[in-house]
């Protein structure tokens, strides 16, 4: 098998930016790896438009925006293995790999990019009671039933979770002639776009009711309808039980970063994200291992995928290429506060970024909050500063940070992102 | 006529089949669902009790002590999953000592090797995640863990490999006396056999009652439990059980074979004629979620990947009902747990009643040998190559969590009894029984189901007749 230098494991838009722009960056061996039969990820399920407002200015289908990054790997001539499933994944770089055509290969790559996506949280996660019918789905295999398959998984619907594939699936289901019961919620507040919400739902006559669950699911061959009830904080109140009848149960109850090859190669994870912890350079704690894309945390738009993918790209590029950081390099840490669940990276070495250099903090909130700022400190000394009206743990937040202004700090050991009143 | 129809095949009707295919005789076993293991089977501990429970003198006493020591040697020349992992019965409250003690005499009386009392500093050594109340325990070296459905399917391959017949979706309505046997009458026309064996699971009673006079009563005793993913393996060694006592009756804490960890049963009792309840409960995962932190602390219950419950075929007197009852109708029920442990010596006995019913003679050409599906996770490098060069079905991964391939998914559809459906497919192969509960290989699995199988997508079940996945096509009812 012929060895290349850096190995991407997934095809999905975190897969093929990376790939895209690693190649930019001077890499000549690239090989994706995708375990589908086709490359796209999950965008090739997603049918409706609304991507590729930021990276592309105009509205795309996910089909749409996976084209323009395929037609990129095709120009460069990047390789690719289809069907190609990436078995293990050491801390010294080997990655094993199996396939029809070449059976299990091995390959030992300078560098890896982690970009295997993420997975839906399924039924048996939530610790729903009740029977195991037929007609339980999570959104995403749903809709790939639906969107790629012309198969009707139900004619009754109830969805539980308002994640963005519930509410693009509550519209989906509308459309292709099935009657979509309710949307619950366990929280106070959606978890997807409001956009979604109000395209989605309310263009729909869909009632989405917050702050309940699923408290039994009836029907032992198939679901014959399922109880829903309200909560108070997560625990269901007793008497507020209503019954649905359904052939359906979709459920969008989050999305789990899938790092089952990290943990083999010793990468050590967020509990909070459950991705990698990754420096301004998306590398992980083993060198020569980068992540990006919701494999790293999850992702409300793919253009910032695609953005973040890219510069893992031109990362491991760099360090292919030589550009190898000193390891004694000092760190400042991201500190979060204030509301601030997260932030990719956990960590900035200001010795490593070019002067004119700017660093990209993403992160998600921890709960609705109005009329706040989100500020960035080294020390007494503000960084950033930026109004928010409304923030929602179903949106990403990005601060843009100057390596400059880091620099001057890099005798602190840590930074701090917070929320505070504007 | 049949010379035997064996009614239900769950774990023991199967190990019956199994054992009386020894002999020469026409074998036919009925299954009201689509697929062995529908029943009790699939929804237990999936332990093999060493056999120090059950009351000394018990048929039950006697069966899993034997079954228990014929699995070992059972799991080879069948191939399923089955680890000796030892068993723990923890003591939390020195005031309970007398009852922990009594369970040792029991199992010593009961004939169990190796039973020993261990204090806590040994226990500790042993299990360092046991709870820190635990003061000493019973240990059972030959306690064990085994793939209820692995067993199932490997008894009922051997029993269809050596002529065995298997009829599904077949409710028994009625038994008829007629000259020299019984008339079977089932949703699926009448059947006629020399010898019926009742193992009917919690319908035994059912089945029992058709012809006899001494009623029955077998109590569908729900059990719910967590099954948590294969990164929790370890967290626990041996099977990890409560002594009742002071602090109530707790739930075991256990390693599946295949590296994940199970929690539970609770034990609720339901109507008689609700035969179907394997709804788990709010009630009952609290329970078990409460329960499971007595004997074992840090259940790392965060990585429950689902939950599930299934139903144990009580019955008042509290031991198996095994024996000709009238002319040529051998009960086979009220087989609650150690049921699955007894399963080898279940088979053997049944097996052995019939026998001597019919006067069956050896049949010379059997073979007790079968092979399960390949593992190719458990070969080398070199070995998994040259399997994907002779079939590349084995290249192509369909379940990503559990790594199955396309081959190994094929091979459990083509197999006797083979796969038809989603659940089939899953308890052979392990497809979809991972941490994201089949949402990715589901519609694949579907695809090859259909394409192996000659059917219609429309047709595909996730578990028989009235389950079925798909409902149409895009906007057909507009």
């Amino acid at each position: 098998m012929k060895e290349y230098e850096l190995v991407i494991i997934g095809g999905g838009p975190a897969g093929l930016a990376a790939a895209v722009a690693a190649r930019k960056a001077g890499i000549q061996d690239i090989l994706i790896l995708e375990r589908d039969n086709e490359l796209g990820g999950i965008l090739n399920q997603c049918i409706h438009n609304g991507f590729g407002l930021h990276t592309f200015k105009e509205e795309l289908t996910g089909p749409e925006y996976a084209g323009r990054f395929i037609q990129q790997v095709e120009e460069l001539g990047i390789p690719y293995k289809l069907g190609t499933m990436v078995m293990d994944l050491a801390a010294d770089k080997t990655v094993t790999a199996m396939n029809r055509e070449d059976g299990l290969f091995q390959l030992h790559p300078k560098a890896v990019i982690l970009a295997m996506g993420c997975r839906e949280r399924p039924r048996g996660a939530l610790s729903i009671p009740g029977y195991r019918p037929a007609g339980i789905y999570t959104a995403g295999t749903a809709q790939r039933l639906v969107n790629m398959e012309g198969f009707m998984p139900g004619r009754k619907v109830v969805i539980l979770g308002s994640g963005d594939i519930g509410l693009i699936m509550a519209r989906r289901m509308t459309l292709e002639g099935a009657e979509v019961k309710v949307v619950a919620e366990l929280m106070p507040y959606s978890g997807g776009l409001k956009r979604n919400i109000v395209q989605c739902l309310d263009d729909y006559g869909i009632p989405l009711k917050l702050s309940h669950t699923v408290v039994d699911i009836k029907g032992k061959k198939r679901v014959e309808g399922i109880t829903l009830a309200q909560v108070d904080g997560f625990k269901p109140i007793p008497g507020t039980e209503e019954f649905y009848e359904c052939d359906t149960l979709l459920l969008s109850c989050g999305l789990i970063p899938e790092n089952e090859l990290s943990r083999s190669a010793d990468v050590a994870l967020s509990p909070l994200t459950n991705g990698p912890l990754v420096g301004e350079d998306l590398q992980t704690n083993i060198p020569g291992i980068f992540a990006a894309g919701n494999v790293l945390h999850v992702h409300d738009l793919v253009d910032f995928v695609s953005e973040e993918a890219a510069a893992a790209g031109r990362h491991a590029a760099a360090y292919i290429q030589g550009g190898c950081m000193s390891e004694e390099a000092k760190e400042l840490k991201v500190v979060c506060e204030g509301g601030v669940r997260y932030s990719v990276p956990v960590r900035i070495c200001p010795d490593h970024l070019a002067d004119d250099a700017l660093v990209t903090l993403r992160f998600r909130v921890a709960n609705v909050y109005k009329n706040k700022k989100i500020v960035v400190y080294a020390g007494e000394d503000v960084l950033f500063s930026k109004k928010r009206p409304v923030l929602a743990p179903g949106e990403m937040e990005t601060v843009i940070l100057k390596a400059k202004a880091l620099k001057e700090h890099a005798d602190l050991d840590h930074i701090t992102v917070t929320l505070e009143e504007a | 006529m049949h010379d035997i129809i064996v009614i239900g095949a769950g774990v023991s009707g199967c190990a019956v089949a199994r054992e009386l295919s020894r002999k020469k005789a026409d074998i036919l076993v009925v299954e009201r669902e689509e697929d062995v293991c529908c029943g009790t089977t699939k929804a237990n501990s999936a332990i093999v009790h060493a056999g120090y429970d059950a009351a000394n003198g018990s048929l039950m006493a006697k069966l899993n002590v034997e079954g228990s020591r014929i699995m070992p040697e059972l799991s080879k020349e069948l191939d399923f999953h089955y680890i000796q992992n030892g068993s723990l019965v923890v003591m939390l409250s020195e005031e309970d000592r007398p009852n922990l003690v009594k369970l040792y005499e029991n199992g010593v009386k009961n004939g169990v090797e190796g039973l020993r009392i261990i204090e806590r500093e040994e226990l500790v050594a042993m299990e360092p995640n046991i709870s820190d109340a635990a003061v000493a325990a019973l240990y059972a070296p030959t306690g064990g863990i085994v793939c209820p459905f692995g067993l199932t399917f490997a008894l009922a391959e051997n029993a269809a490999k050596n002529g065995a017949k298997f009829k599904f979706d077949t409710v028994v309505t009625g038994l008829t006396k007629i000259d020299g046997g019984w008339v079977v009458h089932t949703n699926q026309g009448d059947l006629e056999a020399k010898v019926v064996v009742n193992a009917a699971g919690v319908y035994s009673d059912v089945i029992h009652n058709m012809v006899s006079d001494d009623r029955m009563t077998i109590t569908p005793r729900r059990g719910d439990y967590f099954l948590l993913d294969r990164t929790t393996g370890g967290h626990v060694k041996n099977t990890i059980f409560q002594l009742p006592g002071k602090f109530g009756k707790g739930v075991l804490v256990a390693p599946t074979v295949h590296g994940n960890t199970i929690v539970g049963p609770t034990a609720i009792d339901m109507d008689q004629s609700r035969k179907e309840a394997t709804n788990t409960t709010k009630d009952g995962l609290d329970e078990v979620r409460e329960k499971c932190s007595l004997a074992v602390k840090n259940v790392p219950l965060r990585q429950v990947i689902t939950n599930f419950a299934g139903l144990r075929a009580h019955e008042a007197r509290h031991d198996f009902f095994i024996g000709e009852v009238c002319d040529g109708f051998v009960d086979c029920a009220a087989i609650e747990s150690p049921g699955l442990s007894s399963a080898p010596a279940i088979g053997r006995m049944v097996a052995g009643i019939v026998t001597d019913i019919l006067g069956l003679e050896d049949d010379p050409t059997f073979d007790g040998t079968r092979k399960g599906i390949v593992d190719p996770k458990a070969l080398s490098f070199e070995e998994r190559v040259k399997l994907i060069k002779e079939n590349p079905a084995y290249g192509t991964v369909i379940c990503r969590c559990e790594t199955i391939t396309e081959g190994e998914i094929i091979d459990a559809i083509r197999r006797v009894p083979g796969a038809k459906s989603l659940d089939g497919v899953k308890r052979r192969t392990r497809a979809g029984m991972g941490r994201c509960q089949g949402g990715f290989c589901s519609p694949r699995v579907m695809e090859i189901l259909a394409r192996e199988r000659g059917v219609d997508m429309n047709d595909i079940t996730k578990a028989g007749h009235g389950s079925e996945l798909i409902v149409g096509i895009n906007k057909d009812r507009i």
